[in-house]
Parts: structure tokens; sequence; C-alpha cells
């Protein structure tokens, strides 16, 4: 059987099973269709909650962006801390409370809180900013996971995901969404540990990849820890050592803080703590989902790293048991015959992977290039291509010269940078010839790295598709919540019908999927960065406007209003000076480099900062205006103390 | 519930939790694996320094840790004062 049929049973047997989950799990009551009933078991909830928080970027890149990045694979760590960190404080500081609140969404809380519709509908936008910025990714993730592994385009990928969700989500609301995403954990989840014990027990002979990162490098019987190896391996080529201190702790601290306060404030993880039957399931709960977070978050720096060093092993064959440099690099000939190596030509030809021979060696030599060497060789192409886009009547003389000049300067460059104790030149190399390493690279071609069976393939193609997909409907559900419940029966018809505003929710859900769709299709050019705005946001307008209304009995409405716009103008605007107003290219004041940087703090950082401002402008202007009335001063008290949940209060 | 200052000490008592939690929470995350890094270069895990894998596994450990001790504080707390579920 091929590989192609292979992806497509597996990848069907899921879907069979998220729909007949979907049908057997239908929302009878608006309830079930925001918070499942309030009946979920608080263990199953934290399996929901895992998969519902880990996105395709979390189960295909982040152990590349880890492995991968030019800064070494210790700065990174601010990913792995950040999004696992933020649960302590939802355990602690919000999600018991809320439950306790007993209602369906979080502009509720804050309208409620805050007796004001205004409150609310400030909540909401936040909440709808941050969600569909967010949701553009995964289903782009989806339709990406497809036509990889599906053989169809992009585009007929995200129609057949939506179409997926869209069987599920408008049936089941919450409660459908719930029960699929257990069932979407438990896939992702073997999909992604399988090939990672097997890359570990190759790599150092432990069978749990948490005991690998920190092991010996069995190829050279564990005397030297793998860590060590791959801190030698990539500096003797010239990239900055793999465990190396970071170059800047102060953006490196207050990113951490950014991705955690900005975890413990995404609406649709929020939500999810609203569906236990009781407060200290709402506790316990956050525990269960941080387990199985950590089920993946845990294994991914290990499959980073490994994976990090297989791949440069493969291409410097003497880097398995001595120096880099020791031996010839990985020839042609043995990409294009060898079976084990089969997977290189197969990653080259999906783009995630390319390579050229520039020296005309039969080899390819992967190293970092000194920034000389690379703006040289940089400056030498540009030349190269003038000439060759001249008209054949053009004189061509100052063209050649210019080449001629450039190629002196490259090979003084090469003279001059050294690899090891040798220069370039004396080494015959001309420049890195492994021009791009994709960061999804490091999860999706582990299982053929590691010459593993078909159907393991198969698996990592339906993991990706489960983690987008749970993703996804954990997104659209808070986005079509706020339109039914928070926009229509809390501002426009608040006499609405149950049956009405379930009709209306399931309207909602499937108005959300269709953008959603659409803007997956036609990607903003800002699709990337605009994770850092959702991310900001959350960390800055939605975290701490819920933890004041827990926390303080002072903070009032104008407090509320003036502390989330702060917030919110801050933050995008910190991040628009970067990244261009709006995200259009072109209309950044500064550059975003580092040396550009506020007190060196990255835009992706500033939530942080935004945060603060939120708290100090709410506190002061809470403090110069009216204390907030009795009944308010009571709803704090009573969601203070478990006593008295029990089920949701719908009105 | 019906005595205001039996509710104010249940929710000191949280509170008070909450602070030491949090403390342990910052130290083992940005403490341990961040600013005290460079400090502890020599203590090792395996084959990664302390602040390495607290930075990249050992912090998670602990953030479950708390989590769990903390339902489980406050399961008690809630009963001591007589406002569990």
């Amino acid at each position: 059987m091929d590989q192609f049929t292979l992806n497509l049973i597996v990848v069907g047997f899921t879907f069979a099973i998220y729909i007949g989950i979907a049908i057997w799990a239908r929302a009878g009551s608006t309830a079930e269709f925001y918070a499942a009933g309030q009946g979920v078991n608080p263990i199953m909830n934290g399996m929901a909650t895992g998969a519902d928080w880990m996105s395709a970027a979390s189960f295909i890149s982040m152990a590349g962006i880890i492995a991968l990045a030019p800064v070494g694979g210790y700065t990174q760590s601010a990913f792995l801390m950040g999004w696992t960190g933020g649960y302590v404080l939802l355990a602690m500081l919000l999600a018991p409370y809320l439950r306790k609140f007993g209602k369906f969404t979080v502009p509720e809380f804050v309208g409620d809180r805050f007796y004001s519709k205004t409150a609310r509908l400030v909540a909401v936008l936040c909440l709808i900013v941050i969600s569909v910025t967010y949701v553009i990714g995964q289903m782009r993730g989806v339709g990406v996971t497809f036509s990889r592994f599906l053989e169809v385009s992009t585009d007929m990928g995200l129609y057949i995901g939506a179409a997926v969700v869209f069987a599920y989500a408008v049936l089941g609301g919450m409660k459908g969404i719930t029960y699929t995403q257990v069932a979407q954990y438990i896939v992702l989840i073997i999909a992604y540990t399988i090939p990672a014990i097997f890359i570990s027990l190759s790599l150092t002979g432990n069978f749990l990849p948490q005991l690998g990162l920190i092991g010996g490098y069995a190829p050279q019987g564990g005397e030297i820890s793998m860590l060590a190896k791959l801190d030698q391996v990539v500096t003797e080529l010239g990239f900055t050592a793999y465990t190396a201190d970071t170059t800047n702790m102060f953006n490196m601290f207050l990113f951490t803080m950014a991705l955690m306060i900005g975890t413990a404030g995404l609406p649709h993880v929020i939500v999810r703590f609203f569906t236990v039957p009781k407060v200290a399931d709402a506790r316990s709960s956050a525990g269960w989902a941080l387990v199985f977070i950590a089920l993946l978050y845990t294994v991914a720096p290990a499959v980073g790293a490994m994976a990090r060093l297989n791949l440069t092993t493969t291409f410097w064959p003497g880097a398995k048991e001595g120096s880099a440099l020791s031996a010839p690099a990985l020839s042609l000939a043995d990409i294009d015959s060898k079976p084990e190596l089969s997977w290189i030509n197969t990653w080259k030809a999906t783009g995630l992977l390319e390579f050229s021979d520039k020296n005309g060696d039969g080899l390819i030599q992967y190293f970092n290039e000194p920034k000389a060497v690379a703006d040289a060789n940089k400056k030498l192409a540009e030349a190269t291509k003038a000439l060759a886009d001249a008209p054949a009547d053009a004189d061509k003389t100052p063209l050649e010269a210019a080449v001629a000049e450039a190629t002196t300067a490259r090979d003084a460059a090469l003279a001059e940078a050294k690899l090891g104790d040798k220069t370039l030149a004396e080494l015959g190399f001309v420049g890195n010839e492994v021009t791009k390493v994709d960061n999804d690279i490091m999860v999706l071609a582990n299982p053929e790295i590691a010459a593993l069976p078909g159907w393991v393939v198969a698996l990592v193609a339906a993991g990706g598709l489960a983690a987008a997909l749970s993703t996804a409907a954990g997104l659209l559900l808070a986005i079509s919540s706020a339109v039914s419940h928070d926009l229509i029966k809390g501002a426009i018809n608040p006499n609405i019908s149950e049956k009405g505003e379930l009709l209306a929710a399931r309207i909602s859900m499937a108005f959300a999927i269709a953008l959603a769709t659409y803007l997956g299709l036609n990607p903003p050019g800002f699709a990337a960065q605009v994770v850092a705005l959702a991310f900001g946001l959350a960390a800055a307008t939605i975290f701490p406007v819920l933890m004041m209304g827990i926390f303080s009995k002072r903070v009032n409405t104008a407090g509320a209003i003036t502390g989330m716009l702060a917030g919110l103008v801050f933050t995008s605007v910190y991040i628009f000076l970067y990244l261009g107003w709006f995200f259009i290219p072109g209309t950044n004041v500064y550059p975003n480099t580092p040396d550009q940087h506020f007190f060196g703090i990255s835009p992706l950082s500033i939530g942080t900062i935004g945060a603060v401002v939120n708290f100090v402008v709410a506190y002061a202007v809470s403090m110069a205006t009216k204390a907030p009335p009795q009944h308010v001063v009571d709803l704090v008290e009573s969601i203070r103390v478990p006593k008295g949940a029990g089920k949701a209060v719908a009105h | 519930m019906a005595d205001k200052s039996s509710a104010n000490a249940y929710w000191a008592a949280n509170v008070r939790i909450i602070l030491i939690s949090l403390a342990v929470w910052f130290i083992c995350s940005f403490g341990l694996g961040i600013l005290l890094r460079p400090a502890l270069k020599g203590i090792m895990v395996g084959g990664a320094d302390l602040g390495f894998w607290m930075a990249q596994n050992g912090s998670i450990y602990v953030f479950i840790a708390l989590i769990f001790i903390y339902a489980k504080m406050m399961n008690k707390v809630d009963r001591e004062h007589g406002v569990e579920e």
C-alpha cells in the first residue's frame, strides 16, 4: 500500500470518529452549546483544553522554532515556559472564580462585574480581535497539512477542514467540540510521541525523550552528553552554541511573561473552565490540562535538539563520531542513491529543504556563513543576475567588470573567514549550500529520518490536522458565543427566547466559519505577525480586567474601560511602530531590529508592559471616581467562595 | 456566606496560598530558568546545566505540581471554612 492511500485511510478514519462524536453529542440547549451543560469531567476537560490550546504551530512548528533559531535553543525556552506557566495563573487567579460566577462568556463577566454594557462591548471587541487573528493561522494550518499529505491543493484542504469543523461545531457547540477535542488530543499526542521515542532511542538510548534531552550521546558510547555534542557540532560549523546564554535577558524575561499572561487571558482557553461541574474541578482541571500539554511541551525541546543534531550529522557524516569537519560533507551521489537518505529529496520536493552545490564539488556543505561572506555572496549574486538579465545587444563590459569585482571581494572574504582553524578558502567552501531548513521539517520529517513505518507518517498527518482543527473549533466557539450571547442577547435583543438564541448561536458559528475560511483562503499579508498582537492584546486587556474584577472590590466601570483601552492602544501602537500601521508593509516608523527596540523590548514582549499600563490606569482612574455599588461588592464576595455554584444561570 | 469575618478569613487564606505558590512559580521559571542561569552554570542535571533544564523541562514539572498542590490545599481550606460545594 502506498503512503498516499495509508494517509487517506488514517485521516479518513479520524474524521469519521470526529463526526460520529458530533452526532452523539448534539447540543439541545444554550447551556450545552456554550458550556457543554457544565457536566464535563475535569480530566476530560483537561484533555480537551490541551487539544484546544495546542495549535498547528505547537504541533508542527514549535520544535523547529526552538531548534533552528539563530540565537540558539536556550533563548527560545521562553515559548516553553510562557505557554505552560500561564496555566498556573489561570488555576489560581481566574478559573475557579469565573466558574463560580457561572455564566457563559468572558465579556458577560466583564459586563456584570463592571455594571456596564460599554465595558462588555469593549471586552467583545478585544475578544473578537484576538480570536479572529488567531483562527486565520489555524485555517491556514489545516490547508497546508492537507496539501502536504493528501495531494490536494491548500485551498481544497481548507474547504474540507472547514466542512468538518462545521459539522461538529454547529451541531454540537461546546459539547460536541469538547468531546471531539478529547479524541483529537489522543490522536495528536500519539502522533507526536512515537517518532520522538524512536529518535531518542537511536541518539541517546533513552526511551523517554525527556531523559534523552539530558542523556548521553549514544553513537559515542554516551561519554559525551547529547547537548554537549550538539553544542560542539554546531559551533564547529559557525552557528551559535545551542545552550548559549541569551544576549538580552531583560527581553527574554518580558517575552516569557507576555506569553504567560497572554495564555491566561485567551478567551477560548478561559471558557473551557466554564464547562466543569464544580469550582474545585476548575482548579484541578487546570492541572490536568497542563499535564496533557506537558506531555507534548516537555518532549518538544528534546525533539528539536535531537532532530537538529540528526540533521547536522546527516550532512556531516564525520560529526557522528568526531568533529564535523573531520570527514567530507554529504555527497549528492549518496543523497540520490542511499535509501536511508531518500527523505532528503522527498522534503526538497516540498520546498521545506533546499540545497545546491555552489562550489561544484559534488558535496553539500552546511554551515553558518559569517556575515562578511554572506554579504559578499549576496552582492556577487546580484551582479551575476544583472549580467544575465542584460539584453543581448547591450554593452556588457561594465557588468562583467562588476561581476569580476564582486568575485574578488567574495574571495577576499572567504580568505578572511575561518571555520575552526582553517579559512573558508583553504577548505574550498564558497558558501552555505543548505539554503533552507524550514522549522516544520523538524517534526514532519522525523518519522522518515528515523525510518519508521508508513502508518506513523500517516499518523503525523492526522495529528497535525487534529491540532489545527481542535484549536480552530475552540476559537470559533469563542467568537460565535460573543456574537450570539454578548451582542445579540446582551445588547440587541435581550428578550430573545432560549430556542432563538440557540439558533442565533448556530448561525453565528456558521458565519464565523465562513469568515475564517475566507481569511484562510486570502490571508492578509500580516498573518505571521498577528500572533504577536493576539498574545499582546490578551495580556494587556483581558487578563488584567478579569484579575482586577476578582481581586479588587474598588475597581469600577470607568477604571475597567480606561484600563482596557489604555492596554489595547499602548500595545497595538508599539507593535504597529515596528510592524507597520495595521500591519501594512512599509508604514512602520522604526525598522524591526533589536538595536532599534525601545530598551531592547521586542514587539513580541510588549504585552507585559501593556498589562502593567492597564493595571495602573484602571487603579488610578477607579480611585479618582466613585466606588462600585453594593450589589457589585456582593457579587465579588460571592464569586470568591465556592459554595453555591451549582448549575449555570442563563439569565 | 453568613459570617463576614469568616469570609474575610477564607479569602485571606486563599490569597496567602496564592502568594506563596506564585513565589515558587516565579523563582523556578524566571529565577532559575532565566535570571540566575549564568550564576548556576556549574550545577548539572544530567547533560544540561540547571538553568537550561529548568527553562526547557523542569519549570513545567513545577507548574503542574503547584496547581495540584494549590487545588488540594484549597479543598482543605474550603472545608475548614465550610464553603465547599
